[in-house]
């Protein structure tokens, strides 16, 4: 059992270090979420890419520099560490690339991975809907086979599609077999957001910013070229992306130990301290090591070839309520100024949304309960 | 970068654990809680035996997180913390026998006392020992001490009292999954309204946050064994997550989790006790703090 680091591990960690804090922009970005931020980030994306930073787990052909998981925990830290921008093409290169790399043609590779790398094209996710959110498997919207073109038709809705009011491309479910049920017949399509027969409407989350949208579909043709993986084994893929999501590669620990350290900082430099919140302090940084500690063990069972499975709900769970308490404890420290716009509450009421995305807390409590702990399954309709 | 234990650490958590599930550990405790001392003693030897007591000087701070968790699993009776980690490191040696130790004013009284071969108050050898205090749990035989002032722990009995600290730590992470295994069992079993209540997402969320603490407190624990972060981190996250596991265990058994005829209650009382002792959540959280810079 060790934690060292090898010496090209150092090397990989000290070569990123360097190029941050030579190109992290001094000030904060604007939100993605605005036209201006939203350029700013994609600039970001572009500026990441050139020096081959922007998808370092990737291959080399496809911009990446094949970073190991060790490595690419490493990145992260140090990424958050330089107070580096958020990821505006996050659901692209941890969530959709993943499962291009593993069920896409040698064609969709060469075609979607390149702009994805450059931050050129952002991917929007597209898989709730109206009546179907934590029991996804429920969504009604259709894809009609069209052998003359070649494709398939959707019709639906999608909703809560994070990135989609400024996106570029989607990527979601629809169901492709009218007569089968629930997880069969569902097939996982890819479409570009400006495509005849669909529309976007923007939803203003709680900080007031279209961080999300509606996507209605409207005979929207799709040619077999940009579904991904078999039709009707849609569900089995888009859970693979599930477990990306909920288990490493949406929240590194870098980004939690950061936020910690700048807690400290925080409690270090406020006069008069609510009681107890010394405390709140402590607990938040403890849970923050853990949280890196256990990515370790994570990654040493993944690189050993064990998958991830349904431990991605308890680190779904854990993160989520971190990055809440976290914030939490900052805004107590900023006491009557807590109010007043700062970073800190942009990462609480970003935090916020924690324990809903991604399946919610309450989803992944009963995984944990039914596939870890081994509890008799809730009866289902 | 290989954040699991090793083949030998696993061989040995596997030889601990089958000597352990065979030896009738629970009937050891409860005799112990009575006074007859002779089944935990026997069960003192074998584990001396296969090298319990010589882990502080001979091995790595792992395999004593290793023992403890293995040791709180079953509940095991006496004085193991201070004979198999605060003493072996104070005095340079190796414990002969059985030992114990008060350290005021975080340890302030003398745990099985009456059984041990040789007492401590700080760093003094005593003779005598005072009258024998009721502990929440029936198997923490406590007696009072005099002696030493109040311990300087930024002398040199730190690294002797954060190795008890790392096996306190451990000790209670392994008695709450026992709770946390215990309680899984019952649910799945015992039926209400027609269905296992485990069936009940009431039940399942709060067993999956037990899930979810646990297995956060055991990296800080390996972590804390490695010198990575400090035991009180470790302490502070066992101590919450083994009494979370304790009150969800208790509760989702219901009236017959509150009989001390149940062996679950073995477990429920050593977690109280164990949260306090080594040193108190608030003291490792200012530790902490202070360690931070921020005190």
């Amino acid at each position: 059992m060790d934690l060292t680091l090898s010496e090209s591990e150092l090397a990989f960690q000290a070569e990123a270090r360097e190029w941050l804090a030579a190109n992290v922009p001094a000030e904060p970005l604007p939100s993605m979420d605005t036209e201006a931020g939203w350029r700013a980030h994609q600039e970001w994306e572009a500026r990441l890419a050139e020096a081959r930073w922007s998808v370092v787990s990737w291959p080399t052909e496809y911009s990446g520099r094949e970073a190991s998981l060790v490595e690419w925990v490493v990145f992260e830290e140090e990424y958050y560490r330089a107070g580096a921008p958020g990821r505006v093409s996050q659901n692209g290169i941890f969530l959709l690339a993943p499962i291009i790399f593993d069920h896409g043609t040698q064609e969709q590779q060469d075609r979607f991975l390149p702009t994805m790398a450059t931050g050129e094209r952002i991917w929007a996710q597209c898989w709730s809907e109206p009546e179907a959110g934590s029991d996804l498997a429920s969504l009604r919207s259709t894809a009609r086979r069209d052998d003359e073109r070649g494709g398939w038709v959707l019709n639906g809705q999608k909703t809560w599609s994070s990135r989609a009011a400024l996106a570029h491309w989607g990527f979601g479910l629809f169901r492709s077999d009218p007569e089968a049920q629930r997880h069969a017949g569902l097939t996982y399509f890819l479409f570009p957001l400006d495509a005849d027969g669909i529309t976007v409407r923007p939803i203003a989350q709680l900080d007031g910013e279209a961080g999300f949208a509606e996507v209605f579909f409207e005979d929207v043709f799709v040619p077999d070229s940009d579904v991904l993986g078999a039709p009707g084994d849609g569900w089995r893929v888009a859970m693979s992306t599930a477990g990306n999501e909920r288990g490493l590669s949406l929240r590194s620990p870098g980004r939690f130990c950061a936020a910690a350290d700048r807690l400290v900082e925080l409690f270090r430099s406020t006069e008069q301290p609510p009681a107890g919140a010394g405390d709140r302090v402590v607990d938040a940084w403890v849970r923050a090591q853990a949280y890196r500690l256990y990515t370790w063990g994570t990654v040493t069972r993944l690189a050993a070839g064990g998958d991830m499975g349904a431990a991605g709900s308890v680190n779904k769970v854990f993160w989520s309520e971190l990055d809440i308490a976290l914030h939490e404890t900052a805004l107590d420290l900023l006491g009557p100024e807590a109010e007043v716009a700062s970073p800190w509450l942009d990462g609480y009421t970003f935090s916020l949304s924690g324990p809903i995305y991604a399946g919610t807390n309450e989803i992944q409590r009963n995984i944990v309960a039914e596939r870890i702990l081994g509890l008799p399954r809730e009866v289902r309709k | 970068m290989r954040f699991v234990l090793d083949g030998d650490q696993r061989d040995f958590a596997g030889a601990l654990e089958s000597l352990l599930s065979g030896a009738d550990t629970v009937a050891a405790a409860r005799a112990w809680a009575d006074g007859d001392h002779a089944p935990g003693l026997a069960l003192w030897r074998r584990l001396a035996e296969l090298g319990v007591l010589s882990l502080a000087t001979d091995a790595t701070p792992v395999e004593v997180a290793i023992a403890f968790e293995a040791l709180g699993r079953h509940a095991v009776p006496g004085p193991w913390i201070e004979s198999a980690a605060y003493l072996p490191v104070a005095l340079g040696r190796e414990v002969e026998g059985v030992a114990t130790v008060a350290l005021p004013p975080h340890v302030p009284h003398a745990l099985d006392a009456d059984v041990a071969d040789e007492v401590y108050v700080g760093s003094t050898l005593v003779d005598e020992v005072g009258e024998q205090l009721g502990s929440v749990d029936p198997t923490r035989r406590l007696f009072r001490v005099v002696g030493d002032g109040p311990v300087d722990l930024d002398g040199p009995v730190r690294e002797a009292f954060d190795l008890a600290v790392l096996a306190t730590a451990a000790e209670l992470l392994g008695a709450g999954e026992r709770v946390l295994a215990d309680a899984v069992a019952y649910v799945k079993q015992r039926k209400q309204f027609g269905r296992e209540i485990g069936s009940y997402q009431a039940i399942k969320h709060a067993l999956a946050d037990v899930r979810i603490a646990l297995d956060f407190a055991r990296p800080l624990v390996h972590g804390a064994a490695l010198g990575e972060v400090d035991v009180s981190a470790a302490k502070v996250a066992c101590g919450d997550a083994a009494y979370l596991a304790s009150r969800t265990g208790l509760q989702v058994h219901g009236a017959i989790g509150y009989t001390q005829e149940l062996d679950l209650s073995l477990w429920l009382t050593r977690i109280r006790a164990l949260v306090t002792a080594w040193g108190t959540p608030a003291f490792h959280r200012g530790r902490l703090l202070q360690q931070l810079g921020a005190s």
